[in-house]
């Protein structure tokens, strides 16, 4: 609702698009807008991305903009930090999050670190693509939710949109942002509803969260595709009488603790909701995030409702891995009722 | 197949030319040019073991044996090229225009030390092994898609052939047709292990085999081949023809680093019979009438002398600024890290 009403007021024109709509649609504009930018990664191009998130562009663009480079996921990190040194404004996409871990070194060591390294000498402004997340009965290894791998990495920024306007406003923030932005997008969402997006350009910021819902005894705080799980429980719940605030937290890291903060003062209570895996989840920051801005607001503990400390389950099973609605009202109602 | 890379030289141990028509190439200039930053980088490098000896400095990976590579392939540079190097590589960045005071500083474990001059593209060192590649090959495609003329060289040493990266970058720049240079320094050994463990192939340069690009087998310890090899693959991959893997086949006289215990794990008289580089251009010099022993005094006074005020510039050097571990992270840093650095100078304060 605030979002339609930013829209409003900027009275502009828009779209309906999916998610992947969106994110294609942001790709386009940037490489209209800015030469520098250059979009790279396995079958992006010719192919459109196995997801078709830059279906058409290398059409557009060329094939020296919008580049299918080999099967190398290091390399793609690598040579897009030879890019980013070197003037330009890659984007790359690692297919999917599960694949990105050959690619770790470079982002650890290099991407995160060259700005400190080189004391700002050197900086790699550039964007990592990459699908996540399970409930799309994918092959094995392509469910991964491992965004705190990432977050706890000092030097990059992490966004998770949820949603079509999101995902082309914070994926232009991030390629317009001076440091590495890693874009996690939900496959899930991919294609789940299609919204109002602006048709022009907008940025949304990152490191602010977004309330989706207004509420009064509880505060869900979740992201990407554990929203619509969030508002699923939210809506169950009312019929109880118990109404839920939730948080879209939007960037993973850093995270909008003044968001949480407000909120929890004045709701009490906290429900987190993340499909990664329970031990050093996400999850576990917002926690220490409420204990050290609302632990005396607070009238029960903290609830995370998360994924278990298992790989992620071949997808007949991925079900019992995935938080559920029911999984949520549990929480929520074990908090309500401490 | 190490006959199909056999290995090149222009000068022999002795100091005499292979072939005498490869004289016209050498001028006097290129002969004191390599003299003297070679000289300089020993005098460096002698000087920086010494100071950790006596707690001056922190750890440090000597390069001593390899400065006719790292000194033949860095003069073959254009100032607006791109380098990409290991830490052990600093003889070739000091050459290409890197201050011996922020290398110093970099041994001394300072930051500061990792910043090179605005007007070179010298990237702090990798120390990861062979994750350079791919930024190399990064950093030539931009020139490549800005059509100049300039290349990237990416160093790297034995052991980091064995790496994925390694293949990731060769294997980008050669489908791409990157203007990059891998420079490999054979020296024989990754920290203990000797080649013969690291590769089951004879040769580092056929591997370019794999890649469809040249491959070049040159001895690493002649400087003029080095010098002349690595300039062809820079004018090869200028004039657009992609990247070209050379095998600078030299040999680590030192240790690993100061930290270090070669006689753990090389028999004792391996090397021995490995002329000194140094000593190999002294040797032509008095062969083929450069030697001229004013000059070559005079350049010892000077490399001394520089040397000795790098020390003293580094030792003078301000002290290292707590801010700077909070400052270079991010361009704006986030309101947790401000926190935090906030909680902590006021800590400091009340200390």
């Amino acid at each position: 609702m605030a979002q339609m009403k930013e829209l409003s007021q900027k009275n502009e024109t828009t779209k309906q698009l999916t998610l992947i709509q969106a994110i294609n649609e942001a790709m386009r504009l940037m490489l209209e807008e800015d030469e520098r930018t250059i979009i790279l990664g396995e079958d992006i191009g010719k192919n459109g991305g196995v997801f078709r998130a830059t279906e058409g562009l290398q059409e557009a663009f060329g094939d020296d903009r919008v580049v299918d480079t080999p099967l190398s996921e290091a390399g793609i990190i690598g040579t897009s930090i030879g890019l980013a040194v070197n003037g330009f404004r890659p984007v790359a996409e690692i297919q999917f999050l599960g694949f990105i871990y050959p690619a770790y070194e470079q982002i650890m060591t290099h991407v995160s670190r060259i700005r400190m390294r080189s004391m700002s000498r050197f900086t790699v402004p550039m964007v990592i693509r990459a699908p996540y997340g399970a409930g799309i009965r994918a092959p094995e290894i392509h469910s991964d939710s491992t965004e705190i791998l990432f977050t706890h990495m000092p030097g990059i920024k992490v966004v998770c949109p949820s949603n079509p306007y999101d995902a082309k406003g914070l994926l232009i923030a991030a390629m317009e942002d001076p440091d590495p932005v890693l874009v996690l997008e939900p496959m899930k969402n991919y294609r789940a509803k299609k919204e109002a997006v602006p048709v022009g350009k907008y940025t949304v910021e990152i490191g602010k969260g977004k309330i989706v819902r207004e509420g009064t005894d509880v505060t869900l705080i979740a992201w990407g595709a554990m929203i619509s799980i969030a508002e699923k429980a939210a809506e169950q719940v009312e019929k109880k009488g118990i109404s839920c605030e939730i948080i879209d937290l939007r960037t993973l890291y850093p995270i909008d603790r003044d968001m949480i903060a407000e909120s929890v003062q004045k709701t009490t209570r906290a429900v987190i909701i993340h499909e990664a895996h329970n031990t050093g989840g996400l999850g576990n920051d917002i926690v220490s995030i409420i204990n050290d801005t609302s632990f005396l607001y607070l009238r029960a503990p903290i609830e995370r409702v998360t994924g278990f400390d298992v790989p992620v389950p071949f997808f007949t099973l991925e079900e019992h891995y995935l938080p559920t609605p029911a999984r949520v009202v549990e929480g929520i109602e074990k908090v309500v009722h401490f | 197949m190490e006959h199909h890379y056999p290995i090149k030289r222009i000068i022999d141990n002795q100091g005499f030319l292979v072939d005498e028509s490869l004289e016209k190439q050498i001028d006097e200039q290129l002969v004191k040019d390599l003299y003297y930053h070679m000289l300089r980088i020993r005098t460096f490098d002698r000087k920086a073991i010494n100071l950790q000896r006596q707690g001056r400095l922190g750890t440090y990976a000597p390069l001593e044996g390899q400065e006719a590579a790292q000194v033949g392939s860095s003069l073959a540079l254009s100032p607006a090229d791109w380098v990409f190097p290991t830490y052990r590589d600093h003889g070739a960045t000091i050459t290409f225009g890197k201050s011996m005071m922020r290398t110093f500083l970099y041994w001394n474990g300072r930051v500061e030390g990792c910043v090179a001059p605005g007007n070179r593209n010298i990237f702090p060192p990798a120390v990861p092994i062979a994750t350079q590649l791919p930024h190399a090959a990064g950093a030539a495609w931009a020139e490549k898609k800005r059509g100049t003329q300039n290349i990237a060289i990416a160093y790297f040493g034995d052991g980091a052939t064995s790496e994925g990266d390694f293949h990731e970058g060769l294997n980008f720049a050669s489908v791409l047709k990157l203007p990059v240079v891998f420079f490999n320094q054979n020296n024989g050994y990754a920290i203990s292990v000797p080649i013969e463990k690291q590769m089951n192939s004879a040769t580092i340069a056929q591997k370019s085999v794999a890649y469809g690009i040249p491959g070049v087998r040159i001895d690493g310890n002649d400087c003029f081949a080095v010098y002349f090899e690595t300039k062809n693959a820079f004018e090869h991959a200028r004039s657009g023809n992609g990247p070209t893997l050379i095998e600078a086949v030299t040999w680590r006289k030192g240790a690993h680093t100061t930290a270090d215990d070669p006689s753990k794990y090389r028999p004792e008289k391996q090397g021995e019979d490995i002329v000194d580089p140094l000593i190999r251009l002294e040797l032509f010099m008095k062969n083929y009438g450069y030697w001229n022993e004013d000059w070559i005094q005079a350049t010892k006074e000077r490399t001394s002398s520089e040397v000795e005020a790098a020390v003293e510039e580094m030792e003078k050097f301000p002290p290292p600024n707590v801010e700077d571990v909070f400052d270079h992270v991010y361009a704006e840093m986030p309101a947790q890290l401000a926190d935090q650095k906030e909680a902590y100078l006021d800590y400091l304060g009340r200390q």
